[in-house]
């Protein structure tokens, strides 16, 4: 044993020796003498580098006990869904007794409603309502399904062709509620890499389509074409490889939020200079703008066919619900596979259609309803025009006229409470129903908040010079 | 659950291949075409609206049987319609209308308990509403759009779910999209099931909350994914979470399955979690005085945090509700965009809730109520039993009113489609991307305006059409009366 043991190791050790006296140990490299040590010291260094380029030892990652987790789950506490409820959380609206027309009853008593955006004062229009009656007979109240099963009715095409006769354009479709408009179509344009360039100013329902679209925002200062023409000019010098992006610009004819009308031709000009595409939010200007209310191309007399999209809500000069989405026949039809407000929803109810084919004819048929409009406009510029303490801020044909204060307290929270202080004064002591532009906690729209008056063509001499003397005795009351 | 037999789903694959060949092949050709024609100067620099693959599945596949969609009627969507015929020259490109129309059978409409058309009742109160308060207010809830009908309808349907308070809105994709944005926002969690409808994919995402999907109808998996979470916390930072909504509806629409909803309020409570639930397809037609799958299933309503439904389908109006507790409501309508920023609810609409609402507690005097609920109940399990004995692949619970009939391949989508039509019954079929894409089906919708006769009319029709199109999977059951004459015999 003990002999098999040490014939191994002299066999070993002569091996060894073989390899010291092998070619490689005697050779000469460079002058350098290589002697069989240096064999060994060369393989020490290449293990140490070897080493040195591993990672380094990281324990493994043990995952939680079951224990663990039934503690980790006792311990948490959530938040609770609402924030505690204010004083001011609990302020309801004022209820209305009839007709959001131009007169209205509220508490029993009759006020002159300055808070309707009743433009062409359609409210009540004997027309209207002797189609929507008709319509109720026929079809009911409800369509009972999306467009997609069942729920086109023969009035829905109907209103389609004549709202797109009337714009001038190839073809239109149809939305069940106007916020759910704009805020499907821009995602069904715009995708994830795709360039949107907007004004600071526009509504929540832009806002959120404008996010749910994940493509790239970028805003302009609001309405300031200046603004726009520099970031166009930055977006386009930065982004060479601008073949596959889509562009667009992203406007409202009338912004709910200021009064101010976006200047078309320009933005026109801008747009072909630098190879955008313009989508249009004409909830406000359609009905109202140009001289026969097709809206806000006609005013700047802009062929219609310049305007990529086109949308719009029909609750306000067409006195009816739902929305339209107006263009080129490749843009509507794209919409009514992808857009998910027209695919996954119940259509609109019929009779509302109806109502909105009766409106644009009736608007068709007496364009003097438009002079009666901006007359209203005018004569209310002049009376409100030295309100103690508040500023007009809207455009003079807007529909909307926008007042703010003079002098902000500094945060928008006590400016409305400022605000609705006047408001409710004035809905008290004087009749006259006006309101404050509330914002929601998720609206990230910064421009200052103020009163808004909806101008209606029903309205009368005697209401609006009743509501300029109002706003005077009570705002040179409680600002003053 | 649908069991998918391989070779079925062998056959659905190779005719999706087929399509899909031949559709490259028209692209390529098209694609040559067109570099022959010059394209317009206009368009120069502009990318396409629309680029090559996005829709493909629309030019290639969907236009080729686009006939069986959105067919327009022209009359009430009730038991029996009126389908406008159309025509087309360029080979289903484009659809033009005639002024013919053929009388159907509709068993497509969401019209659970009948108050589509004209109803006895709820119509002369309607026409009164709108002669009083015309068709819109013009104007958003917070400004001058809340009328005393607004507020009777919130309180009528608080008292309907079995809640403190209710909020409405006059569009039910709408109240999804922006309530969920306003009860949980960045450092929240979203749980939501894997077969959501649309809208509330779209509150989910609007949120900015992390999204996490559970496996549909699996309180199981549901309890694996809500530990795996809470000890996790958000990611990246592993802080915890500021709070967890988990989201399920009722009735899922395209499987007809009511969710297990005592299992998963008990897992919600263990947990600390949030419920929401979407009953847009179980209001009103389920339940045994209607009230939806909470009283189906026996859950108290206080379980649920918060209650959302439309009013589409069993009230025959539109719009959608919210009901939960009076702090909730009172901050949704403090902040909640859709009360801030939408019209609200046309007064026509609303009254036809009311009035249908009445009907169905009985308090219009009569017991039309009770009668709809009782024959839809009655209906849906007669059809259902029915179309199973006949060997067809239905999916859902019973009671539920919804019932899918498996189709898989594509072919037989537009065969079964056209061939119901030619017979003068009206079928909705659904394929990609509403459903998986080997899972296409048709979908019936009962309603309590079908008699029994049209209910047996509908069952010949579908009966014949399915032996044409092949799509019976299951054995057939023998008729019952022959095994008891075998047994008098033995």
């Amino acid at each position: 044993m003990a002999s098999a043991v040490m014939n191994m190791i002299t066999a070993a050790l002569d091996w060894v020796t073989v390899i010291f006296d092998a070619p490689l140990a005697r050779a000469v490299v460079f002058g350098v003498h290589i002697d069989g040590h240096l064999v060994v010291e060369v393989l020490l260094v290449a293990v140490i580098l070897f080493q040195l380029t591993r990672k380094s030892y990281k324990p493994p990652k043990k995952p939680l006990t079951e224990k663990e987790i039934d503690d980790l789950c006792e311990e948490w506490v959530p938040e609770p869904l609402h924030p505690p409820i204010t004083e001011e959380m609990k302020a309801e609206p004022p209820i209305l007794e009839s007709a959001a027309g131009p007169h209205t009853v509220i508490d029993g008593k009759e006020v002159v409603n300055f808070a309707s955006a009743n433009y062409l004062g359609l409210l009540g229009n004997e027309k209207i309502a002797d189609s929507c009656i008709s319509s109720l007979e026929k079809y009911g109240v409800g369509s009972c399904g999306p467009r997609g099963f069942y729920g086109t009715i023969d009035v829905h095409l109907d209103c389609e062709t004549r709202i797109a006769k009337f714009m001038g354009t190839p073809d239109s479709i149809l939305y069940s509620y106007g916020i759910s408009t704009i805020f499907s179509v821009i995602p069904a344009f715009c995708k994830k890499g795709d360039i949107i360039v907007v004004d600071e100013g526009v509504h929540w329902g832009v806002q959120n389509g404008l996010y749910l679209s994940r493509s790239t925002v970028v805003y302009f200062k609001h309405n300031d074409m200046a603004s726009l023409e520099s970031t166009l000019e930055k977006l386009t010098r930065e982004n060479k490889r601008a073949e596959k992006i889509r562009r667009y610009i992203v406007v409202e004819a009338i912004y709910q939020n200021s009064g101010q009308i976006a200047p078309l031709n320009e933005i026109v000009r801008l747009k072909e200079k630098y190879r955008f595409r313009v989508i249009l939010d004409e909830s406000h200007s359609f009905g109202v703008l140009g001289n026969s209310g097709r809206g806000l191309a006609e005013y700047y007399g802009v062929p219609i066919e310049k305007i990529d999209i086109i949308t719009a809500g029909m609750g306000n000069a067409l006195a009816t619900d739902g929305g339209f989405c107006t263009g080129s026949v490749r843009v509507v039809d794209h919409q009514r596979l992808s857009s998910s407000g027209y695919v996954f929803s119940a259509s609109l109810p019929p009779y509302l259609a109806s109502a909105a084919i009766s409106a644009v004819n009736y608007l068709e048929d007496n364009p003097s309803v438009l002079t009666q409009l901006r007359s209203n406009i005018d004569l209310l510029w002049k009376g409100l025009s030295d309100i103690p303490g508040l500023a007009i801020a809207s455009h003079p044909l807007s529909p909307i006229v926008y007042l703010k204060l003079k002098k902000s307290t500094g945060s928008s929270k006590s400016d409305l409470e400022l605000l609705n202080v006047i408001t409710d004064r004035v809905l008290k002591e004087d009749s006259v129903f006006i309101v404050s532009t509330k914002r929601s906690v998720l609206d990230k729209c910064r421009l200052p908040v103020g009163i808004r008056l909806f101008v209606s063509a029903g309205h009368s001499e005697t209401d609006i010079h009743k509501v300029c003397d109002s706003l005077r005795r009570v705002a040179a009351l409680v600002l003053v | 659950m649908v069991r998918l037999p391989y070779l079925t789903a062998l056959t659905t694959l190779f005719s999706y291949g087929l399509l899909f060949a031949f559709g490259q092949l028209r692209d390529f050709f098209r694609k040559i075409i067109d570099w022959f024609k010059s394209s317009s100067k206009d368009l120069k620099g502009y990318a396409p609206i629309c680029l090559g693959l996005e829709d493909f599945y629309t030019r290639r596949l969907y236009l080729r049987i686009q006939d069986c969609f959105s067919r327009p009627i022209a009359s009430a969507p009730d038991a029996w319609i009126d389908v406008v015929e159309r025509y087309s020259n360029d080979n289903n490109k484009t659809l033009h209308r005639t002024s013919n129309t053929t009388k159907c059978l509709n068993l497509g409409s969401y019209n659970y308990l009948g108050f589509a058309a004209a109803d006895e009742y709820c119509t002369p109160h309607v026409i009164d509403s709108l002669k009083k308060y015309s068709c819109s207010t013009c104007s958003v809830r917070v400004d001058g759009g809340t009328t005393d009908l607004h507020t009777e309808l919130e309180e009528l349907v608080a008292r309907f779910v079995g809640k403190p308070a209710a909020i409405t809105f006059g569009m039910g994709y709408v109240t999804n999209s922006a309530i969920i944005p306003v009860l949980i926002g960045k450092g929240g969690l979203i749980i939501s099931d894997s077969l959501n409808h649309n809208s509330i994919v779209n509150g989910a995402r609007g949120s900015g909350a992390a999204v996490r999907v559970f496996q549909h109808n699996n309180p199981s998996h549901l309890e694996d994914v809500l530990r795996e979470q809470i000890a996790e916390g958000q990611p990246r930072t592993h802080r915890p979470w500021k709070k967890i909504i988990v989201i399920v509806e009722g009735i899922y629409s395209m499987e007809g399955e009511l969710c297990q909803l005592p299992e998963i309020i008990a897992v919600c409570k263990k947990y600390k979690v949030y419920t929401y639930l979407d009953e847009a397809h179980s209001i009103g037609a389920v339940g045994k005085t209607g009230r939806g799958v909470c009283e189906l299933l026996g859950v108290d309503p206080a379980d649920v945090d918060i209650m959302m439904g439309t009013f589409t389908k069993s009230f025959g109006s539109c719009g959608g509700y919210i009901a939960a507790s009076k702090e909730i409501i009172q901050y949704l309508k403090y902040t909640c965009p859709a009360y801030l920023y939408a019209t609200s609810m046309s007064p026509p609409a609303v009254q036809q809730v009311i009035s249908a609402i009445k009907v169905i507690l009985g308090e219009d005097g009569s017991n039309r109520g009770a009668q709809k609920l009782a024959r839809i109940r009655e209906n849906s399990n007669f059809f259902r039993s029915e179309l199973q004995k006949m060997g067809f692949e239905v999916l859902g619970d019973s009671d539920s009113p919804v019932m899918p009939i498996m189709l898989y391949n594509p072919a037989k989508i537009p065969a079964f489609s056209r061939e119901c039509l030619r017979q003068n019954v009206a079928v909705v079929t659904v394929a990609f991307p509403a459903t998986p894409l080997l899972l296409a089906r048709a979908r019936i919708c009962i309603s309590a305006a079908h008699s029994r006769e049209d209910l047996i009319k509908g069952l010949e029709v579908i009966s014949k059409v399915g032996d044409l199109a092949g799509i019976k999977y299951f054995p057939v059951e023998p008729p019952k009366h022959e095994t008891q004459s075998h047994k008098k015999l033995e």
